[in-house]
């Protein structure tokens, strides 16, 4: 006879709280394959832990946003936000999709350049801009979104000094009913600081003033307040055309959408309540569409979505390391996924699925990283079936923002696979070695050698 | 030794007598109840275990430690005095 | 008299505990409706539910998974409970429970499956969240309130309201608080157990009284009964109330469902001051737990919404009792403990 698959005994005290025994089908499902590829041989071949990237997945999400805009408004241009995940291979899908660049540092820009982006097409944004950044970006024909007057007193003096006439947008904060107000970044539109900006450009002669632009904030939960933001942008655009006979080119609404993920502290989960591609595009069409503009110069509309494009294909692949109790009796799991790979399990209670078959027994467990820290915390309570050590498991939805904030912190960072459209897996960032960290540390004379 | 008043149900229940307290075990926390009230000891019931699932001695014994444990802190087992 | 099948109609809220789920009340009315007979599923998320050993009341419960295990989950489990019952109607009867049932609507309706909800414009709107701006647009006095989702920006709160005030959860809770301790506490309570955001609230002074109705999606009264708590618990609930023949009530109700085209059951909870003005505290997008007394004054609204869930014309009720009260008490059922466990472990009693 064979053997059973073993999982530990469980005894458990009947309360009247019984939560999710009788939930549906999707949670009592291993994830043992993605993309037709087993987790188990990925791990295997790669190592634990591991971030997998579906190329399907992205190709497939990015497709679904862009009809649901082009639908609703005839002019729509995505722009790939670098800083939600700069892995040259994931760049270059939105790149072959037909996204342009959005950067927010020279690190990004040129990274933007290196993957072939025409200087033309690459947005940069963020308030930190130096003088070298601004000159290959004025060099290049870049679309520069001015964050303070500081920047635009630069970006001035490089004119006479560069001889060439820079395309700006200027980017505008606004109260768009959600709070807090993102007002550290760009001007003000309530107070006139935007109209301020808007006339200085337009008054110096020196600059084609192409787009407006702005971003309201991150994972919004409402549409209208998309819509209040377009109209909020036409209203100067419009404003623009009436005072300086003025057009400009595009509106530019920055990024923001929500992903699958569920906020901690959030009783529903995302997925029941994060509004659709469908109802942003729809707001968003309805403000621009229904703003005074003829219907021959309606502005391109800017999408800089990240998140919403990204988060879902991006997956981690990890290993148990050892199943606990704590000093109280509470369950705790240790895996070999820490929060200096899972960085948005600070903010997201994030879904972990295993990679194996399961029985329907689950207990209440702490799953904590390897890291010797205290706050190294993956969930604080997350209702886990049964895992044994050294069993595999998948967490969903870390393709937005973890490959770019990762830390380096006790062990090096793990490989990178992409699983292209046929199934086959492609590594597109090795893990770290030693040598990595030698080539950039230097040692000086007098503390080479020492006596222990 | 398990209470002698404890027993375990078709469905993996078990009702405390002597607290009021109900629990509910899976199979392989039926099967070690049952395994100690026929009379076997730890190594026995190891063996036994390691017979029905894929399992090694020393990760079960871990296993065993801890549901012992809480069968202690749930007032299942009485100690000899 | 009726010799037709009797209507399968699913019900949740059997928590009839002192803090009442509507469950209970609402089964009592449809077993005494005479337009039909039914067969009742109750449908509980806990398992000392009392409904769910009340077996003359109701047939059989089934465990549903909480709402925020998410709307697939719970499809899938309605899916179970039809394949096995083939349910007519379903009455969900929490406030948390709506929102996946409103989206779930469709979904249900394919399946054969009727209920009658608001929809989900009008449920959002309502939402203590969003009163102010309700108020405002409907011409409905509110007290004021604010939302606040961060503690930090609670350290202000007795800059925009006197004490004492009401802190409020999303879905439920409301505690008054008389200082700022009090309001940090309540804050960390709430946020603890429905999440974020709380809504704090003025407090007003004076008396309060409830209407319980329904609306028929187009904006026409099917029933309206107003009713004065006489006896109010350490919760706030009703253990005591009389209806009552109030016409600033009833014009209010009317106004309310004319200007939202409300569908289904609903509770108005006002507050009457001193100078006999109503305010609108809260509007609850179900029936009340105190929703028999409608069935005691003429006016059975649980029987009038399972009907208007079918696509039966149903006609408006012309007038009700005055003067009928409802006093509430609890009973110690007995219960063997084997029934608990079996709805503990299999889902099903």
């Amino acid at each position: 006879m064979e053997k059973l698959r073993y999982e530990r005994p469980l005894i458990k005290r009947m309360e009247n709280e019984m939560p999710n025994k009788y939930g549906g089908k999707a949670d009592r499902q291993p994830m043992t394959h993605i993309d037709g590829l087993a987790v188990k041989d990925l791990l295997a071949e790669y190592g634990s832990p591991l971030f997998v990237m579906s190329e399907k997945t992205i190709r497939s999400t990015y497709k679904k946003a862009l009809k649901a805009f082009t639908m609703r408004y005839p002019r729509v241009q995505f722009a790939w936000s670098y800083k939600t995940n700069y892995m040259d291979a994931v760049c270059n899908i939105f790149h072959q999709e037909g996204s342009w660049a959005e950067v927010v540092s020279g690190f990004e820009y040129d990274k933007a350049l290196k993957n072939g982006v025409s200087g033309k097409r690459i947005i940069f944004n963020g308030p930190d801009k130096t003088v070298s950044d601004l000159t290959k970006a004025i060099t290049n024909d870049s679309l520069i979104h001015i964050d303070h007057l500081d920047e635009l007193y630069t970006i001035m003096e490089l004119i006479d000094k560069l001889g060439k006439r820079p395309r700006v947008a200027i980017r505008v904060n606004m109260d768009t009913g959600v709070y807090p107000i993102w007002d550290r970044f760009g001007f003000n539109y309530e107070n006139g600081q935007a109209w301020d900006a808007l006339n200085k450009i337009m008054a110096s002669g020196k600059m084609d003033l192409v787009g407006l632009h702005c971003h309201i904030g991150t994972y919004m939960l409402s549409p209208k307040a998309y819509g209040i933001a377009a109209s909020k942008l036409s209203d100067l655009a419009l404003g623009l055309k009436r005072r300086y006979n003025h057009e400009v080119k595009y509106i530019d609404l920055g990024g923001g959408f929500p992903s699958r993920n569920t906020l901690k502290g959030s009783y529903l989960p995302a997925s029941d309540t994060i509004p659709s591609f469908e109802d942003f595009a729809e707001t968003i069409a309805s403000a621009l569409l229904n703003a005074e503009f003829p219907p021959d110069a309606l502005p391109l509309l800017i999408l800089e979505t990240g998140r919403a494009l990204v988060d879902e294909a991006g997956y981690l692949l990890g290993t148990v390391i050892s199943n606990k109790r704590s000093s109280i009796g509470k369950r705790t799991t240790i895996v070999d996924i820490g929060v200096n790979l899972l960085f948005t399990s600070f903010w997201y209670n994030h879904k972990i699925s295993p990679a194996q078959e399961f029985s329907s027994y689950t207990e209440e467990t702490t799953i904590y990283g390897p890291l010797c820290m205290n706050i190294d915390v993956i969930r604080e309570s997350a209702l886990m079936p049964l895992l044994n050590k050294g069993d595999h498991f998948v967490v969903h939805h870390v393709g937005a923002y973890n490959m770019t904030q990762w830390m380096q912190f006790i062990t090096l960072r793990p490989n990178v696979v992409l699983i292209d459209l046929e199934g086959k897996a492609h590594l597109i960032r090795r893990h770290e070695t030693m040598d990595d960290f030698e080539k950039m540390e230097l040692l000086p004379a007098h503390l080479k050698n020492f006596d222990l | 030794m398990i209470k002698k008043n404890i027993a375990v149900s078709a469905s993996g229940l078990i009702f405390n007598p002597d607290t009021g307290e109900s629990f509910s075990v899976n199979p392989l926390g039926a099967d070690i109840i049952t395994f100690i009230k026929e009379g076997n000891g730890r190594d026995e019931v190891a063996q036994k275990v390691m017979e029905k699932y894929q399992v090694e001695k020393a990760s079960f014994e871990k296993d065993y430690d801890d549901f012992m444990d809480l069968m202690q802190t749930y007032l299942l087992i009485e100690n000899d005095d | 008299m009726t010799t037709k099948k009797p209507l399968t109609i699913a019900v949740s809220a059997l928590n009839t505990i002192d803090s009442p789920g509507p469950g209970i009340a609402v089964i009592r009315a449809l077993r005494e409706a005479p337009s039909f007979d039914c067969r009742i599923i109750g449908l509980a998320y806990e398992s000392l539910e009392p409904g769910i050993f009340m077996h003359d009341l109701v047939d059989k419960t089934y465990h549903i998974p909480y709402p925020s295990a998410g709307i697939d989950t719970l499809f899938e489990r309605l899916e179970y409970i039809h394949e096995k019952e083939k349910l007519d109607v379903i009455i969900p009867n929490f406030d948390a429970e709506l929102y996946p049932f409103i989206r779930l609507e469709k979904r249900l309706h394919e399946m054969g499956i009727a209920t009658f909800l608001p929809e989900l414009e009008q449920f959002e709107e309502r939402h203590k969240v969003n009163l102010n701006e309700f108020g405002k647009k409907y011409g409905i006095n509110v007290p004021k309130s604010k939302v606040y989702f961060e503690l930090s920006e609670l350290q202000n709160v007795g800059k925009s309201f006197d004490y004492p005030l009401l802190v409020k959860g999303k879905y439920y809770d409301a505690y008054v608080a008389y200082n700022l301790e009090q309001v940090k506490s309540y804050y960390h309570r709430i946020i603890a157990k429905w999440g974020s955001p709380v809504v704090v609230q003025e407090f007003v002074h004076g008396t309060e009284f409830n209407v319980t109705g329904l609306g028929d999606g187009h904006g026409n009264t099917i029933a309206a009964v107003p009713m004065r708590k006489q006896y109010i618990t350490d919760k706030g609930k009703a253990w005591g109330g009389v209806s009552i023949a109030d016409k600033k009530m009833l014009a209010l109700t009317n106004s309310f469902i004319s200007q939202t085209k409300w569908r289904g059951g609903f509770e108005l909870e006002l507050m009457k001051d001193k100078k006999g003005d109503f305010y609108l505290l809260e509007i609850n997008p179900r029936m009340p737990a105190w929703i028999y007394l409608s069935v005691g004054v003429g006016q059975n609204i649980p029987e009038a919404l399972v009907n208007m869930a079918l696509g039966k014309k149903v006609e408006p009720f012309k007038d009700y009792k005055v003067g009928k009260m409802f006093v509430r008490y609890s009973w110690d059922m007995i219960v063997d403990i084997e029934e608990f466990q079996q709805i503990s472990t299999s889902g099903e009693l």
